[in-house]
């Protein structure tokens, strides 16, 4: 019976353990996704800026509020804007950010097609 | 003469890459995009500064006054220099200042008062600085114009004489 109140105990310790982490986890994960925005190159995540860490406890707060990972960038995308998320969402002002990659694949494809077809005229 | 020319294009360019580096860092290093001009006013609960008094965001910003909030601590070196310029708008009639004392000590924060004086109409607490975050601020100093629990100015930075006047002239 010992035995088993023990291991009861301990995968319920276990089950604790391992929720508090997937939260933990979450909240990294999230920080590592914003910008700090008063020091340059770094996420939220890496910083230790008074900023930073401001951001870090609002959102184990929100994560506590019961917000989940989408709605935390669509309230911070609303203070601050897009520049804040390192994978700002598609949309009417990222468009051409999105595109741009595409068009240029298209025309380098487009002249590199355009010489290797002229020189095989030439032979 | 070659070389004449050559020595005077290399001091040439280094002027010009001297000019527009010396340029740049006068400059802010914070990157603001356009957000949408006006932005409704976060909801927050907080502290009173002397009496310790919970209060709410709603019972701070009521009506259709102007409101100026400015986010200052004692330990930031700019909220001294704006301070002047607090006290002026402070003697406005029409214009509520309402100080959010930033990751702060109290004493600290009460002693900058007693030698600078006090502009605030009233001071609330951001311990943590999460309110500054819903306000999306970046951090002290910065001053939000608020009308109609709508931000219809916000200022990254200490005042000066120009946004003074500029502000004198939004409220009028």
């Amino acid at each position: 019976m010992n035995i088993l109140k023990f291991l009861v105990s301990v995968t319920f310790l276990i089950y604790c353990f391992s929720s508090d982490l997937k939260a933990k986890n979450l909240e990294i994960e999230i920080t590592k996704n914003l910008r700090c925005l008063i020091c340059q190159g770094q996420s939220v995540y890496d910083s230790d800026s008074e900023f930073a860490n401001s951001v870090k406890i609002l959102v184990e707060k929100k994560l506590n509020e019961g917000l989940d990972e989408k709605q935390i960038y669509a309230y911070l995308k609303n203070k601050y804007g897009d520049w804040i998320l390192y994978d700002p969402g598609f949309s009417k002002n990222t468009y051409f950010l999105w595109l741009l990659p595409i068009l240029m694949f298209v025309f380098g494809g487009a002249i590199i097609l355009k010489k290797v077809i002229l020189k095989k005229k030439k032979l | 003469m070659k070389t004449k020319i050559f020595s005077l294009f290399l001091i040439f360019t280094f002027s010009i890459i001297f000019f527009v580096f010396y340029k740049g860092l006068q400059n802010t290093n914070i990157y603001t995009p356009e957000t949408k001009s006006e932005i409704k006013i976060p909801n927050f609960e907080t502290k009173e500064f002397f009496s310790k008094d919970k209060i709410n965001s709603d019972q701070i910003f009521i009506g259709s006054d102007y409101y100026l909030l400015n986010i200052w601590a004692s330990w930031c070196v700019p909220c001294k220099e704006e301070h002047k310029y607090l006290m002026d708008l402070s003697k406005k009639e029409n214009i509520k200042i309402i100080g959010q004392n930033y990751k702060d000590n109290f004493d600290n924060a009460k002693n900058f008062l007693i030698n600078l004086d006090n502009p605030y109409d009233l001071i609330f607490f951001d311990n943590d600085g999460t309110i500054a975050i819903e306000w999306g601020a970046y951090g002290v100093p910065e001053t939000f114009l608020i009308k109609n629990n709508l931000i219809i100015k916000k200022i990254i930075g200490p005042l000066n004489e120009k946004l003074l006047s500029e502000i004198k002239e939004l409220t009028q």
